[in-house]
């Protein structure tokens, strides 16, 4: 019978615990004998990442055909993490999940500190997080993949903040922390698909800790901080049960997807899709060029953000566009600014304009609008109805 | 062509490539064809290949895998062990009761398909195992069920067996070859763009979603496989798309249907004429695509092959409304598996969630004993704290159950109809907030001679929308019909598990009676009866008269033992907040 594979020699590595290392760097297995498959990730050190673990290519990034709102707003997310998460809601099978998987492989790597479970930068404060604190940071940082972490459906709490070690607490009868799906996903990606099925506390847990960057672990004796900032990713389908409304606003974007109407757009996105499954290196290999041309984008825009300037201008379009839709408190023009910054780095844009504004208003509005029940028109159809009013004057 | 020939072939495409195909939604009664069609699948897999059972109320420790607890244990070290998914590895799930899947485990079968794996993070586990199977869901649900369509949509094939008889099978076993498939074709060339010729054939079916075409292809090119074929023949591509896109036809092609709806894809004609004017793939076919028949061949053996009762659904009335809900959830739940945990208690952790502190504290104070008790066997082992299952606790969850607000609203008379766009802000009201609530909204409307289930219970504020957008009023007042099929309806939705309230919006005149006649003592007479049985059935209700003369429905509120609310001028905001007092 196959048994699951543990973390135990990733675990180990973490911790660099020496009584530890010593009697379990290897992963338990019980004595039942040799796992008759081959496992794909578990073993792997946390800092290789997920998404390494497994075999099979992912469907490259650029080309994913249509759905340009959607790439645009994780093209934003991953030059500007703080615009705050982006949650993709959409008909079945139009490629939410393929697009969101194929961002992983295409950011660029990132450097941390050899070693920490937290994956913690080699210039931050050495009080970061608890491994940091007590364990001098080696001289050479490594670069690591930017982690995409998924949270299956089906993931229990334990295992999403962290808890006691079951292992060490049921055969040492010690208590250690256990690091959890929060903690491998910092500096990186959270992606739950079907976001709108996750129990609610699991979902208020994730986007407090999404807002904070720090995750706060009181449980079973355990009272610890570590820092678990990331991107939060969600996808859904509305149909199946709705998200509520304070949930929904502490998205950064909100991007609607739909399956593509016209014939030749489909017929494309099936051929490419059919091209991949016969031949997925040949696939990727050719679309290798453009998956490096996009990255590089990526690259340039981040080092470019900072210097991207906000003229009053903009800024004074953007809350007059909030102003006319009636949106709650600040996070709309904050989260609009934000993201048209972004966007105009990406562009190769000096300073943000009304037009990257028209272009991201609605990603980053239609999610924060009061719903109104005497208008029967769409938030979408909303924010573009105020966009050309704003932009008309 | 009979049904049972394109079942086995079914059988024979998805034995050769579950996970490729997907799967198959079996749409039959439990019975010998049925068990003879998995017969045949089974005789038809390579010998090995797992074939695993799944009943549809599964746990997720037995569908993804997590902690086996006797061998943690027995080894006094976490024992992980496979959920049946990762078993089935490269071979066939069986799904009975497959319409009555919860959307989590359906969830937890979508994301499956889709990666080939399962990933765990679980019980303190986490790991990764290829799953790479197919699915076969067994749907006997009757017509007002249907497997969730978000796994319908992931899977190749729709089979129908209910009509078929035994002797209908056993007529053809004489004939073991599978005649249906022709010739393959012209040989040797590979066909223009049969991925065009599908997505056109989708688009003229009303198929929207690109999985239908997608699919197809792949069946389509697993035909040419198992003939033994590098290229695609004209047969494979008639045979995917009658097996794969038929079934999912929303609407029969323009030809047949002149009425059509220009709803789901604005310009049909183009579309079906267009196939051959999309641009040259980029490696195959580089010469321009000479008009081929093959689109047209195509359509008309997915046109001819959607299934009778399909065609009759199509023909009455357009595309099929189907619930994207599956089947009834709830109705069998007994302790809840979610909620907030409130304490623990002794039990077994696969009807529950592990509370691994109780278990060690409950094991603490009878370490020393039972470390004499097992004398000299440990002795290498001395820290090992000894877990007997009688320590083991689980957590208990509390739930709050999900209430249903079942308006039932008066819509007779042209007083009446103020009171329904009332009703309309104050329905969207509550919606637009029940979601913090898990709370849920029906409407019944009773006018003319009889009563409607509106909006049958939902929360989801777009489809409430559309409904009421089209609410009709006038009529007579049957009040008693009225308060009949709220009281059905508030019972079914507790039979469900959750907990009804029944608002009801009337100014208490009733002038028709249940059989339809008019009649202002016969119809009072019954009003009164039917408001007993509210009280009789213990369904809670609200009786917000609606009427200008003072106390005019007090009598029925009183038999019903209701609260009473007069608001002659209600708006919605008022109605909302009384009935948001009510609910608490």
């Amino acid at each position: 019978m196959t048994k699951w594979d543990f973390t135990g020699g990733t675990r180990s590595a973490m911790f660099e615990d020496p009584h530890v290392i010593e009697s379990e760097a290897k992963p338990s297995r019980d004595g039942s004998g040799s796992p008759e498959r081959s496992w794909i990730a578990s073993a792997a050190p946390r800092n290789e990442g997920v998404r390494h673990a497994s075999s099979v290519p992912t469907f490259p990034f650029s080309a994913i055909v249509g759905q340009d709102e959607m790439r645009q707003a994780l093209l934003i997310a991953a030059v500007d993490p703080s615009v705050g998460g982006v949650l993709v809601f959409g008909d079945r099978g139009t490629g939410k999940s393929t697009a969101i998987r194929a961002l992983a492989a295409l950011l660029p790597k990132m450097r941390t500190v050899a070693g920490c479970p937290y994956a913690c930068d080699p210039d931050s404060p050495a009080q970061a997080c608890p491994h940091c604190a007590t364990h001098p940071r080696p001289k050479k940082a490594v670069e690591i993949p930017v982690p995409v972490v998924d949270l299956p459906l089906g993931a229990t709490e334990d295992r999403v903040v962290g808890a006691l070690d079951l292992e060490r607490a049921l055969s040492l009868g010690e208590k250690a922390f256990e690091p959890g799906l929060l903690a491998r996903a910092n500096r990186g990606f959270l992606y739950i698909d079907e976001v709108n099925l996750l129990e609610d506390h699991l979902v208020d847990l994730l986007l407090d800790v999404a807002a904070s960057g720090v995750n706060t672990v009181e449980r079973e004796g355990l009272s610890l901080r570590h820092p678990a900032k990331f991107v939060l990713v969600g996808s859904g389908n509305p149909e199946e049960g709705e998200l509520r409304p304070q949930l929904l606003d502490r998205f950064g974007l909100a991007c609607e997807v739909t399956t593509p109407t016209e014939i030749k757009t489909r017929i494309e996105v099936v051929r490419r899709r059919d091209a991949f499954e016969r031949d997925p290196e040949g696939f990727c290999e050719a679309h290798a060029k453009a998956e490096k041309a996009t990255q590089k984008r990526i690259t340039r825009a981040r080092e470019r953000l900072g210097a991207v300037a906000v003229p009053d201008a903009a800024l004074e379009s953007a809350t007059r566009l909030c102003l006319a839709l009636g949106t709650d408190g600040l996070r709309g023009e904050l989260t609009l600014m934000r993201t048209a910054r972004a966007l105009a780095a990406l562009d190769g844009d000096r300073a943000v304009t009304d037009d990257h504004i028209k272009r991201i208003a609605p990603s980053a509005l239609r999610h924060r609008l009061r719903r109104n029940p005497l208008d029967e028109s769409g938030s979408t159809a909303r924010v573009a109805r105020a966009v050309a009013e704003v932009f008309s004057t | 062509m009979s049904g049972w020939l394109d079942a086995l072939r079914v059988a024979a495409l998805l034995a050769a490539d579950p996970h490729g195909c997907g799967g198959v939604v079996l749409r039959a009664r439990a019975g010998p064809v049925r068990e003879r069609w998995l017969d045949l699948l089974r005789s038809a897999l390579p010998a090995g290949t797992p074939l695993r059972r799944m009943p549809a109320s599964i746990a997720d420790d037995r569908l993804l895998g997590g902690l086996d607890l006797a061998a943690t244990l027995r080894a006094g070290r976490p024992v992980s062990q496979s959920g049946l998914l990762a078993e089935a590895d490269g071979g066939i799930v069986v799904v009975p009761m497959a319409e009555r899947l919860s959307p989590g485990t359906v969830a937890r079968l979508c994301a499956a398909l889709d990666t080939g794996s399962i990933s765990l993070e679980r019980d303190g586990l986490q790991g990764r195992q290829p799953a790479r199977f197919g699915l076969v869901l067994l749907d006997e649900g009757a017509d007002d069920e249907a497997v969730a369509e978000a796994l319908a949509d992931r899977l190749a094939f729709q089979v129908d067996l209910s009509a078929m008889g035994l002797r209908d099978v056993e007529k053809e076993l004489g004939e073991p070859n599978y005649e249906g498939r022709g010739s393959p074709g012209p040989c040797g060339e590979e066909l223009t763009d049969p991925i065009a010729t599908f997505c056109a054939a989708a688009a003229d079916l009303g198929i929207s979603s690109l999985r239908g075409p997608l699919l197809a292809v792949r069946v389509a090119r697993l035909a040419a496989r198992l003939d033994e074929r590098e290229i695609l023949a004209e047969a494979d591509v008639i045979e995917a798309a009658r097996l794969v896109l038929a079934p999912r036809a929303t609407r029969l092609s323009e030809q047949d249907m002149p009425t059509e709806t220009h709803e789901q894809r604005p310009e049909p004609e183009k579309a079906a004429s267009e196939p051959t004017e999309a641009p040259p793939p980029e490696g195959e076919g580089d010469d321009a695509a000479p008009p081929t028949n093959l689109d047209e061949l195509v359509l008309q053996a997915a046109r001819a092959a959607i299934p009778l009762n399909l065609l009759a659904q199509l023909l009455a009335g357009g595309p099929r409304l189907r619930d994207g809900k599956a089947g009834r959830m709830g109705a069998s739940s007994g302790a809840p598996r979610t909620g907030r945990p409130i304490g623990s208690r002794p039990g077994d952790p696969r009807r529950g969630r592990l509370d691994l502190i109780a278990t060690l504290r409950a094991a603490a104070p009878w370490q020393q004993m039972r470390r004499r008790d097992q004398d000299g066997t440990n002795e290498h082992q001395p820290r090992r704290i000894i877990v007997l299952p009688s320590d083991i606790r689980i957590k208990t969850l509390r739930q709050r159950t999900e209430t249903t607000t079942i308006f039932c609203v008066d819509a007779s008379g042209s007083a009446a109809l103020e009171r329904l766009a009332e009703t309309k802000g104050a329905v969207e009201l509550l919606l637009a907030e029940s979601y913090v609530r898990r709370d849920r909204v029906a409407l019944v409307v009773f006018r003319g001679a009889g009563a409607e289930v509106m909006l049958p219970p939902t929360r989801s504020l777009p489809r409430a929308k559309r409904l009421l957008a089209g609410l009709p009023g006038g009529g007579g007042t049957p009040l008693a019909a009225g308060v009949d099929a709220a009281a059905t309806l508030a019972l079914s939705i507790r039979r469900a598990g959750g907990s009804p309230v029944i608002v009801l919006l009337t100014d208490g005149r009733a002038n028709v009676a249940r059989s339809g006649e008019g009649g202002r003592a016969r119809a009072g007479e019954e009003a009164l009866a039917a408001g007993r049985a509210l009280k009789v059935l213990g369904l809670r209700t609200l009786l917000i008269d609606t009427g200008a003369r003072p106390n005019g429905a007090r009598r029925l509120a009183d038999v019903a033992e209701a609260r009473y609310v007069p608001l002659p001028y209600a708006d919605a905001g008022a109605m909302s907040a009384a009935v948001r007092a009510a609910i608490a």
